[in-house]
């Protein structure tokens, strides 16, 4: 592709058009230097560790020490082993709960900052957004604390009017629990994201519909919420990315309820305790790469099906 | 010399038709006031959530004021005798006080990942946005690719390619990864090709500046809003991370505040004699947090009118 660049111009070529291909080249040359920089430690820290792990995942740790080439066999265990797969499916289930409310949440915060019809807008907006400065790990501290079925602010209001301890921490509301968590982390980085889409939508769009009557509720599902497609793609697929990698909140909570939350809760929770608890390097790698496939493929699906839906409407 | 002037005239670009700043500042006035009156309904319903958003953060602040045996003996959310200055030295003196490394840490590591993420995305957004070059959108497409690779995929073969050159538990395995942005770079190309009015580049070209010479001093000016927020981005992302010093990192003294306090609550929940520990994993987590939200708080208009400017236009 770079070779019709550096071609020299032509020698009949008039004055301008030659002055142009020159000034086009040292564009490129220039473009080249800018993006270098970035794209050295790209490749780096990026490609080399991804083709690196899909290398690893190939070979297998034998007992009297050594690795052999198994091909595809660690993908075909992954596929088969029982703690991967409902790893996989219980973020699939969070993936279909807790995105959509915290999106939904999120979207509702956005267009209410954006009716201009709050008061307090400044110290509403700061507020939710707040939990995005704290760490996934403290937060995980907080609720835990929180949610303590003995010292817990909760529990004690429970136990103080006679009600039973609602159990955050046990086996059936454990889920649930992370995902309060991950929402109240990022609904308010989600806000930010789809107020500053609702806010360069440019206003002649909905004074038209103001005119003809529309109410906020009209214009905002007709007018506002189809413009900001693209952000709410972005923050979906955002969402999905990090609900399958998520790591932070149940290795914090495995502190505190070990017999709920096994050593394969979560995919990225499994690739780290099989690296450096059961030293299984190889199998952890297979495990890492199919998790970011499971991931590629769920984040295409999302994209696909917005373009579809667009093209529907 | 004529394009310094033009690069402090903000308004330089009108002439091809580009739309003024200004013209924008009066729509969204403006737009304002069209959204009719303040509703007392809607503003109580989001001081409710507000009220969610803060309740955790409200427990800490008063967790961190208990002494131990108050934390698990008076009501989680009130106060009971104040115990905060004991606290906060007990915090800053354990072991030696290496409370004070992390947090020195954990500021190294975030702005030193941050400055270097952003100014590796400036160069590349603005190629792809503003220059002509072979390949770009082949490249462009391969960094939007990247932004759906899981970091944590990466992280364990991170580690162990750092292993074999001996890179794994010093400061650098934390700040080499965080480096790549490749959402920054999609930013700041968003960004950049609206911040910077092509007629202005143009001009500056006429007059005979060299590329090198028309971003640094034409279009890095202009590109200093999306800068502070592709930097806050990634040095939020560096601050909260825990996975990779978690896997890179096994000497205390390197520790960020996250694997730190992390490693703290661990120890205290494993109970046996050091109970204590419970009210300084509160108070130091308390503490971990004031200088982040305090940057918010200073930076916030900044950043936000970065994100709002361009950062989401699509």
């Amino acid at each position: 592709m770079s070779a019709t660049v550096t071609a020299p111009p032509s020698v009949s070529a008039v004055e301008g058009r030659r002055r142009g291909t020159g000034l086009r080249r040292r564009q490129a040359v220039a473009a080249y230097c800018f993006v270098a920089p970035f794209f050295l430690v790209f490749l780096a820290m990026l490609v080399l560790p991804l083709f690196y792990s899909g290398y690893l995942s190939l070979f297998r740790e034998q007992l009297m020490g050594g690795t052999v080439f198994t091909g595809v066999g660690n993908y075909v265990r992954a596929l088969q082993d029982q703690a991967f797969i409902s790893g996989v499916l219980r973020m699939a289930r969070f993936l279909v709960i807790q995105v959509p409310v915290m999106l939904g949440l999120s979207l509702v915060f956005a267009l209410a900052l954006d009716s201009g019809r709050l008061r307090l807008q400044r110290a509403i907006r700061l507020s939710i957004f707040v939990p995005y400065a704290v760490p996934g790990v403290i937060a995980a501290l907080m609720w835990g604390y929180l949610y303590g079925p003995d010292f817990g602010p909760f529990a004690q209001g429970a136990r103080a009017l006679g009600l039973a301890t609602p159990q955050f921490l046990g086996n059936d509301w454990m889920l649930g629990s992370i995902m309060n968590i991950v929402t109240w982390s990022f609904a308010g980085y989600n806000m930010i994201i789809l107020y500053a889409a609702l806010r360069s939508i440019p206003p002649e769009l909905y004074e038209a519909a103001r005119v003809d009557g529309a109410g906020e509720f009209r214009v905002a599902w007709s007018i506002k919420i189809p413009a900001i497609k693209p952000a709410l793609l972005l923050t979906t697929i955002f969402s999905v990315i990090g609900t399958f990698q998520l790591f932070n909140e149940p290795s914090l909570l495995r502190i505190l309820a070990p017999n709920v939350i096994g050593v394969g809760y979560t995919p990225n929770l499994y690739a780290y305790n099989l690296a450096f608890t059961n030293q299984e390097i190889n199998y952890a790698a297979a495990i890492a790469f199919l998790l970011g496939f499971v991931i590629m493929v769920v984040s295409y699906a999302v994209q696909l099906g917005a373009v579809r839906r667009e093209r529907r409407s | 010399m004529t394009s310094q002037p033009l690069a402090a005239d903000p308004d330089a670009g009108t002439a091809a038709g580009v739309q003024r700043p200004a013209d924008a500042g009066t729509v969204r006035r403006r737009r304002r006031r069209v959204g009719g009156e303040p509703s007392t309904v809607l503003t109580v319903a989001l001081l409710a959530c507000a009220a969610y958003f803060l309740l955790p953060l409200a427990w800490l602040v008063i967790a961190s004021t208990k002494s131990n045996a108050d934390l698990f003996s008076t009501f989680g959310l009130w106060f009971a005798d104040i115990n905060i200055a004991k606290n906060l030295r007990d915090v800053v003196t354990f072991q030696d006080g290496i409370y004070l490394s992390w947090m020195g840490n954990t500021i190294f590591y975030a702005v030193v990942s941050g400055v270097g993420a952003a100014a590796l995305a400036t160069g590349a957004g603005y190629a792809f946005a503003k220059l002509h070059f072979p390949g770009g959108n082949a490249l462009f497409a391969i960094v939007l690719g990247a932004i759906m690779v899981p970091l944590t995929a990466l992280a364990i073969p991170t580690y162990l390619l750092f292993s074999k050159v001996g890179l794994t538990d010093t400061p650098w395995a934390v700040i080499l990864p965080s480096l790549v942005s490749p959402f920054g770079v999609y930013l700041m190309r968003v960004y950049a090709a609206g911040a910077i009015p092509d007629s202005l580049l143009e001009a500056a070209r006429v007059d005979g500046a060299n590329e090198f010479r028309i971003f640094f001093s034409v279009a890095l000016r202009l590109l200093a809003p999306g800068f502070v927020t592709v930097l806050l981005f990634a040095l939020v992302a560096t601050w909260n991370n825990y996975f990779l010093p978690l896997i890179m990192l096994n000497s205390p003294e390197y520790f960020p505040l996250t694997v730190g306090l992390a490693q703290w609550q661990a120890t205290s929940a494993a109970g046996s004699g050091s109970q204590a520990l419970f009210s300084m994993v509160i108070t130091g987590s308390l503490v971990s947090l004031i200088p982040l939200v305090v940057a918010f708080l200073f930076l916030q208009r900044y950043w936000q009118s970065g994100l709002a400017t361009g950062g989401v236009k699509q």
